[in-house]
Order: structure tokens, then sequence, then C-alpha cells
């Protein structure tokens, strides 16, 4: 699972997408996902950093997490 | 350095809600560090715009309609060009494209440069003719006929599905969900650009555009993809950003190469959701959102007039991607005396 390489994300959360001139506004959390698939981690592993991290149980984050990859692959954002 | 001086005369100053693409083109040519630039406008409407931006044109003249035939537009340029000394001239509407072809040869013994394509190059890439061009240079287009008659409209409905598309011979196009629309259609296209009106299959996708420039040797030397984000209810960008698309860049580069074009072009394309590039038109000349491509680093009007004047021009090989365009409208006030002297005398 790779973010397709010449996606642009700004420090606020603004990502573009040149191919398609799509932009999108990410919240916090869409952007620490954004940010940890880019650095290369393997979404067992993203599970596990935010589990640290936040107040939550897995199978709900698993469930947000899957949306959240559903929908950067609907919008192009995923390579192939 | 030394700026070179001419004088361009320039149409498409209707800079209004479908904008023509005079004043870009203008902005474009007076941002040249190269040139020192007279603009002489040529209008065919009192209230073009451009005739009252001063900051951007020198002088407009009124010229004939195309409807009045290519003598009568020779015989007028001839007395403008005996005032003004025109060096070149770069029309932007399709439908005076071909009185100016035409006058090429003309135009140029009496001193006035062009730079356009070719009758051929300019007939083949017609709206009616675009299922042929698809297949002669390898492009998909989506299925098409041109109408003379609600009858021959009918017949060619009978193997499409709806909506499709209804076109005029030079603008406009329209979605047509029924027979009975498409019927309405046809006859407002007809009573508007005469005939052909051209039914085409409706192709679903994003819209997106290329500006291109060929030097007529089958060279790209301009090209800057751009992808249509915010549309007006007559099918114009009222917004734009340009995208990388190297799909997009190959599709220009191959018709310039293959087509030899001269001069500014558009290609108006659908991306489908399975990733497919329709062309859906060929726009024989620059664009009215042409400033989007200065502002993303390729001036493709100083590069045409350049190229016009035979001076020797870098194709662009770069562009800045993420570059938008937001078009605004903007009230002038205008003396009333300043629209008298046009009315009366042809000229401001």
């Amino acid at each position: 699972m790779l973010i397709k390489g010449n996606i642009a994300l700004s420090d606020n959360g603004f990502v573009f997408n040149p191919s398609s001139g799509d932009s999108f506004t990410m919240n916090h959390t869409g952007k620490e996902v954004i940010m940890l698939i880019k650095e290369g981690k393997t979404i067992n592993e993203i599970i596990e950093l935010m589990l640290e991290k936040y107040d939550v149980d897995k199978m709900t984050l698993e469930r947000y997490l899957l949306d959240f990859m559903n929908d950067l692959s609907s919008n192009s954002l995923l390579e192939e | 350095m030394t700026k070179l001086k001419v004088t361009v005369a320039v149409t498409g100053l209707n800079n209004i809600d479908s904008p023509g693409p005079g004043i870009p083109v203008i902005r474009g040519i007076k941002e040249s560090n190269d040139f020192d630039v007279r603009i002489i406008g040529l209008a065919y409407e009192h209230l073009e715009p451009g005739i009252y931006m001063h900051e951007l044109v020198d002088k407009t003249y009124m010229i004939p309609y195309p409807a009045e035939g290519k003598d009568a537009l020779f015989n007028r340029l001839m007395e403008i060009h005996a005032k003004e000394k025109i060096d070149v001239i770069i029309p932007n509407f399709d439908a005076e494209l071909f009185s100016f072809i035409k006058l090429e040869k003309k135009l140029e013994e009496i001193g006035i440069k062009t730079y356009l394509p070719t009758l051929e190059q300019f007939e083949e890439r017609n709206k009616s003719n675009l299922p042929e061009y698809g297949k002669k240079y390898g492009v998909n287009v989506p299925k098409g006929a041109e109408v003379f008659s609600v009858s021959d409209l009918n017949n060619a409905l009978k193997s499409m599905e709806y909506p499709v598309m209804i076109k005029g011979k030079y603008y406009d196009a329209y979605p047509a969900h029924s027979e009975y629309q498409a019927g309405l259609y046809f006859s407002k296209m007809s009573a508007k650009w005469g005939l052909p009106v051209i039914v085409q299959e409706f192709i679903k996708g994003t819209e997106v555009n290329v500006i291109a420039l060929g030097d007529g040797k089958g060279n790209l030397m301009a090209a800057v993809p751009m992808r249509k984000q915010y549309i007006t209810d007559k099918g114009k960008a009222w917004g734009g950003i340009t995208i990388e698309d190297s799909t997009m860049l190959d599709l220009a580069k191959k018709i310039i190469s293959k087509t030899k074009w001269k001069g500014g072009m558009e290609l108006e394309l659908i991306r489908t959701t399975g990733n497919k590039l329709y062309l859906l038109e060929i726009n024989p000349r620059i664009p009215a959102w042409v400033y989007l491509a200065v502002g993303s680093g390729q001036n493709i009007p100083e590069s045409l007039l350049k190229l016009a004047l035979g001076i020797e021009v870098e194709p662009f090989t770069r562009y800045d991607v993420g570059k938008m365009f937001v078009r605004y409208s903007y009230d002038m006030i205008v003396d009333l005396e300043l629209f008298s002297k046009l009315a009366t005398s042809g000229e401001l």
C-alpha cells in the first residue's frame, strides 16, 4: 500500500493530486495516517501505533481506517 | 536589451461570460521582455469590453462580420494597415479563421504576418469530421454524425443512446435526453450557427483540456494540460488548474506531429472513469484560458508572435503543476462620448 509518488501533502493537511487536479482537506487524524503511509508503514503497523496513541478500541479503529483507505483508493490517491 | 517594436492586431476582445481569447493573448504579449508592443484591437461589436481596456489595447477598429466575406475584411484591413502598419494579426475566433487563412498570402504581400493552420488542417479537424479524424490519427473520439435536417437527426438518433450531445457548427453544445429535446437543440443550433449540426455520443467523465502550439513542421512548441474546476452554464471554464498528465501531453504531441499543425490549438478531452481519453473537439486557435499557460511558465502568445515574425523559438519543456485561474467580471465605466466615437467613426 503506497500513496502515489506525486501526491502533495502540506503541513495543514491539504492534499493535492496533480494528475487529476483534485484537492482534499484532511483532519488531523487523516493527515497523520497519510504521513504514516508515506513513511512506508503497513496497515498493521499503523493500527498498532494509533492504538498506543489514542483511546480507541481495535475494532472501531480498523473499521474507520478501512473506510479511510477506501476513500483514498476511490479518489485515486493510492498506487494500484 | 532593446525591445523589438511591433504592432500586433488582435481579435476576440469580447471578454464577456463566454470570453474570447483576445485579452489574455494581449496580456501574454505585453508581458514579453523582448517586445515593445502596440496593440490594435479588431472588433465586431461596439460593446466588446477590450475596446475600452486602454491599458491593454492602444487603438481599436471595427471590422466587418465574417458573413460579409473575405474581400470586405481585406479592404478594411488595408485601411487599418495604411494607418497603423500592422506587423502581425492574431485572429482568435473560429468563425473568422476561414477568411484569415484564405487571406494569408495577400496579407503577407502587404507586410502583415499571421501564424495560422493551413485550410486543409483547419477543415480536417472540423467537428463534423471528427470520426474520420479519430480513425486517421488513431485517437479515441465519440461516435457522431453531422445532420442537415430533422429527418437526418432522427435517423442518426436511432443508432444512439441517450443522452446525446447536440453541437453547433462553431460553438455551443447541449446534452439532449430525448428525441424531442434533441429536436429543440437542433433548431436552436442551426438557427444560431448554420448547418450542419453535430450529434455526438455523450461520454461521461472529467473535462480536461490541453492548450498547444505547433510550428507547422510537426514540432510541439508548447503544451499545458488543464482541468476545468468550475464550469458556467455555457460550458465555459470559470476556474481551472494545471495538471500533471503525460498521456494528454503525448496526445497533443502525436496530433501536432502527425498533422504538422501550425499555430495555437486547444484539445477538448474527456477522461472517463476507466481512465480513457476521448477527443471531443479541436479548437483551431488559442483558447480563452491561455493566460493560465502564461502564468504556469509557457507564454504561448509570445512564442506564437515570435514564430510569426520568423524569430527562432525554443520549445517549452516544463510548466508549473497546480497553478489555478479564477475568472472574474468587472464593471468598467465608459463615457458615452467614447461609445459614440466608435459607433460613428468605427475606431477608438
